[in-house]
């Protein structure tokens, strides 16, 4: 008689829904005003780790809609121009979702520097973007200041990876 | 719509069908990346037309100032939830910096107390001093401005953003374009309310402008920030009327903010371009001030703005029948009297002249009694303006 397997079954609310309420949570205790021995908190784009991990680990159509929402989000809670951030985490997501291939097999370093390039196209397209609104360049130095808290963030991306891909049979 | 093939169906990964189980599509398999990327296109067109759609209004708001109103009313309670233990945090190592430093803080109070108190007196003397000015020249001074004091609970430090959400709303009074001072100086402006929740642009973000002056030369400025510490001078007026060091002043040009609020300290950047040092970064930007000052024209009854200029200025109305009967019996009035006081100044004359008198300087007499004649005619106008008094006076200018 065989044994019965357990199967895990990983839903949308693992991997979608439980992670883009943390990143709500972690942008909105980011954005408390206090100063830690004479310091600002700093202020990376938590659900840029998202429209990295999402596409990698499986196509769905609830991530993109989600990642839309949570960039609606950062433009409404940041004060931003609507839009900015739900159009930079969106082509961050099509771009990973159409390298698929080109990724899979892939880890460490390689991985890294693919989030490394999105994460600055995206910084990029939002620097345009907002210079051209305002007809005023912001700061090189300010960039630098959220592009590199957000980078560091990439072992959060790798250990979704890690813990989401393959974890329905049924996409194997 | 539903997800789902078994992994015998559907061997390669990423390329999971969705089958429209029911309905004439029923054998139909699209892959799963197809509709996420569909999914995904559809968004990034709906971003695009936010974007174009977004727009500043007049006043300083939003076009989609409800949904950021919304979103503030929402998170700005959630935030000071969440921001209860961070805040913890900042204030015991606020402790243990006070603690650790706290000798040295006390020397350098002491030596900007024995510094300032010359300063003190000055000011006093000086106050004084402006006060007789100002009473002696009749300048109507801008009255005091009320403040709501209120605690910042959400911050955007980012380069694209520097915003703060601040607790007080519409309900004390609050509205779009007020301005936001800490105890140092101008941090911003409002640029969206609701009933609870404010939120503010500061001086850094990078779509704020800022009309200043120098202190030290009064020339004008704009402060614009750039999401950056530190905003820049642009359209400096006067070649060498900044210096490092000179105070920069709110101007109050535009009348959207008052003028004299303190700003910052000029300095040169790496960059080569004049920055502001910020007063309001000399400490930490938890507790503000909103000044209800919305503009100039808050300041004085808008009914006086409306109402018509100064009534000498105005062509009087045409009087009615009882006006223009008093008008005219005022003017027959003094004209006869004017006549009759010629005829007696010609009669005294004659009978006081020696008959050896020449004819032309008998003449000359009359003569000397014409000033008195347009009287009437001057004072017409003002019969003109108050008919109820005049006929009242003329009988007795008559007599």
């Amino acid at each position: 008689m065989r044994r019965p397997v357990a199967v895990r079954v990983v839903g949308p609310l693992q991997w979608i829904v439980y992670p883009a309420l943390a990143a709500i949570a972690a942008t909105i205790i980011f954005a408390t005003p206090v100063q830690l021995f004479g310091l600002m908190l700093p202020e990376p784009v938590f659900p840029m780790v998202l429209a990295f991990a999402w596409p990698l680990i499986r196509p769905s159509m609830t991530a993109p809609a989600v990642l839309f929402a949570l960039g609606l989000f950062l433009d409404l809670f940041w004060n931003g121009p609507l839009g900015l951030w739900a159009l930079c985490l969106m082509g961050v997501y099509v771009v990973i979702l159409l390298s698929r291939n080109l990724l899979a097999g892939h880890e460490g370093v390689i991985r890294f520097a693919w989030y490394m390039a999105c994460t600055l196209v995206a910084f990029l397209v939002a620097y345009v973007i907002v210079a051209v609104r305002a007809g005023n360049p912001p700061a090189i130095l300010a960039l630098i200041g959220q592009i590199l808290p957000t980078l560091i963030l990439y072992p959060i991306a790798d250990w979704m990876l890690e813990r989401f891909d393959d974890g329905d049979i049924r996409f194997r | 719509m539903t997800a789902g093939a078994p992994a015998d169906s559907n061997p390669l990964c990423g390329r999971s069908p969705v089958a429209f189980r029911d309905g004439p599509f029923e054998n139909l398999k699209v892959p799963l990346a197809w509709t996420a990327a569909v999914v995904a296109v559809v968004a990034m067109a709906g971003a695009a037309l936010l974007l174009v759609s977004d727009r500043t209004t007049p006043d300083g708001g939003s076009s989609y100032g409800a949904a950021r109103g919304a979103a503030a009313s929402v998170t700005g309670p959630v935030s000071g939830v969440f921001a209860a233990p961070v805040r913890w945090v900042g204030a015991v190592t606020d402790y243990i910096g006070g603690y650790f430093f706290a000798v040295s803080e006390n020397r350098r109070l002491k030596a900007e107390v024995a510094e300032l108190e010359p300063w003190r007196d000055q000011a006093i003397a000086l106050k004084n001093v402006n006060a007789r000015y100002e009473a002696m020249l009749g300048l109507r001074t801008e009255p005091a401005v009320p403040m709501v004091t209120a605690r910042a609970i959400s911050d955007a430090r980012g380069p694209f953003n520097r915003a703060k959400l601040v607790d007080v709303g519409a309900s004390k009074g609050v509205r779009i374009g007020n301005p936001v001072i800490n105890e140092h100086g101008l941090i911003g402006r409002v640029t969206g309310v609701t009933g609870g929740v404010s939120r503010m642009v500061l001086l850094t973000d990078v779509a704020s402008r800022t009309p200043v002056l120098v202190d030290r030369t009064d020339a004008r400025a704009l402060l614009t920030g750039d999401g950056s510490d530190n905003p820049r001078l642009e359209f400096v007026r006067g070649a060498g009327s900044v210096q490092a060091g000179d105070r920069i002043l709110s101007s109050g040009d535009g009348g959207g903010l008052p003028r004299g609020i303190p700003i910052g300290v000029a300095a040169k950047g790496i960059d080569g371009s004049w920055r502001v040092k910020l007063f309001s970064d000399r400490g930490a930007v938890d507790y503000v001030r909103v000044l209800l000052f919305q503009d100039f024209g808050q300041l004085i009854d808008p009914n006086a703005l409306n109402a018509p200029p100064l009534a000498g200025l105005t062509t009087a109305p045409p009087p009615n029948a009882e006006q223009a009967g008093a008008i005219g019996d005022a003017a027959a009035r003094r004209q006869a009297a004017a006549e009759a006081q010629a005829a007696r100044a010609r009669a005294a004359a004659v009978a006081a002249t020696p008959p050896a008198t020449t004819p032309a300087a008998a003449q000359a007499r009359p003569v000397q009694t014409r000033p008195a004649q347009p009287r009437p005619a001057a004072e017409a106008p003002s019969a003109a303006m108050s008919p109820q008094t005049t006929p009242a006076q003329a009988p007795e200018g008559a007599t």
